[in-house]
């Protein structure tokens, strides 16, 4: 194969929901931050006061955009750290509450592994992945609860969770909740109620490897990694801080365009929902059409090979990610396809970020017909 | 489900079609399918699948 020079994703990433492109100004403060911040900050001699600047902004930043103090945040090697730091900090510390860990089944992978350090109690969702609110009601109240999870929207179907609610009951049964946040920050509203909420730099367009973890004053969290000298709780071990600068620098370049985004991207979306369902038969559009994240949506094709529809896409230049079975690490289809009852086979997740222009999606729109009916035909369908 | 597919037309309305399948996807796929093509879904016992034709 020749090597072209085309950086990857050049023709139509439609992926953001996996990792979004850096955003301009990330790239910018990060450059910035590689010389300027590589000290450690703890140092007292004058690198490393620069570097606790640098890294006490960055906080603040990230704080004030989430409605919290900058004393409650912590910033981590990725999301999936912060969050399995939630759980298992938050399960630490409510210890002699009990070891029930009360989850929906549509979490992400990262905490679904962490809650198996638990005596987990699932709890389902509707055709649409909204969570049931009746069955999370009677699992926080039962005994025993440490702790709650609750995906803040999810990350494979778009359906946004009544966060607000959950929170209620879970304040009633004095349990603390827990939010991965990762698809809501940067691009929809943060919900209220939670006591611990995590997310990830590289979804909102800031570099990869730095993830946010925030635990309310008041709450317990016992850290469930060795301390370091430091004796702070957070992440042992040092900040990648050109990272955390310029993930902070991004999240609030993107904060400020999320509103208009979501206008512009939205519709690129309902757009996708209706044509798909008009062009492509047998086909199942997935996940809540209308309290819905702005930038993602599912749909899976009956008769269709998810592994196959991809490196089709692929093919003609299109990056998306598949809930089907044998497309990502694992060889069982998506938990959360299963939850929710739709098909799992044939699936493919679409997710737009602020590059994604309306010629790209009329371009996905036009190509997908007849990949699927091609594979189709050469199953015999 | 593609079998599946393939096996309906012979079929008589009202009676069953049995699918074996050791994919972990059936579970989840075959009463999926049976929504989507408005047939019935009967019941499953390990990797059979009883499907109803009504239409």
């Amino acid at each position: 194969m020749d090597y072209t020079g085309d950086p990857a994703g050049a023709h139509a990433y439609l992926d953001a929901a996996t990792a979004a492109p850096l955003h301009p100004v990330a790239r910018e403060a990060l450059l910035a931050a590689l010389s300027d911040g590589w000290a450690d900050p703890a140092k007292l001699y004058a690198a490393g006061r620069r570097a606790q600047q640098l890294r006490d902004a960055a906080t603040a930043v990230v704080a004030e955009i989430l409605g919290v103090r900058p004393d409650e945040l912590t910033f981590w090697p990725s999301g999936t750290a912060a969050a399995q730091a939630a759980i298992l900090g938050g399960l630490g510390g409510r210890k002699r509450a009990g070891r029930t860990l009360v989850h929906s089944a549509i979490e992400h992978s990262a905490v679904l592994h962490a809650a198996r350090t638990a005596d987990a109690v699932e709890v389902g969702v509707d055709r649409l992945g909204r969570l049931d609110l009746d069955a999370w009601a009677d699992a926080v109240q039962a005994g025993g609860v440490a702790l709650a999870s609750l995906i803040g929207a999810s990350h494979e179907v778009g359906t946004v969770q009544p966060v607000s609610a959950a929170a209620g009951f879970c304040a009633d049964a004095g349990v603390p909740l827990f939010v991965d946040a990762a698809q809501i920050v940067g691009r929809a509203p943060i919900p209220s109620g939670w006591s611990l909420l995590s997310a990830s730099a590289h979804k909102w367009g800031g570099p990869p490897g730095v993830g946010v973890l925030v635990v309310r004053k008041g709450v317990r969290w016992l850290s469930p990694y060795p301390s370091d000298d430091l004796h702070r709780p957070g992440n042992p071990g040092a900040l990648a801080l050109p990272e955390v600068v310029a993930a902070a620098a991004s999240l609030r370049a993107v904060v400020s365009e999320a509103q208009a985004e979501a206008a512009r991207l939205s519709p690129l979306v309902d757009r996708i929902r209706e044509r798909v369902a008009a062009t492509v038969p047998d086909v199942e559009i997935v996940g809540d059409p209308v309290d819905r994240l702005p930038h993602l949506v599912t749909f899976s094709c009956l008769y269709v090979d998810g592994e196959a529809l991809l490196h089709a896409l692929d093919r003609h230049g299109f990056a998306v990610s598949s809930g089907s079975s044998c497309t990502s690490s694992t060889l069982r289809p998506s938990h959360v396809l299963e939850a929710m009852g739709v098909l799992s086979h044939g699936n493919v997740r679409v997710s737009l970020h602020r590059d994604t222009s309306e010629a790209d999606v009329e371009r996905f729109l036009a190509v997908l017909p007849e990949l699927v009916a091609g594979i189709r035909k050469e199953a015999g369908i | 489900m593609i079998r599946l597919a393939k096996a309906m037309p012979q079929a008589e309305i009202g009676e069953i079609v049995r699918v074996l399948a050791d994919d972990p996807a059936a579970a989840g796929d075959i009463p999926a399918w049976c929504r989507m093509k408005g047939q019935e879904f009967v019941a499953a016992d390990g990797h059979a699948y009883d499907v109803r034709k009504i239409t």
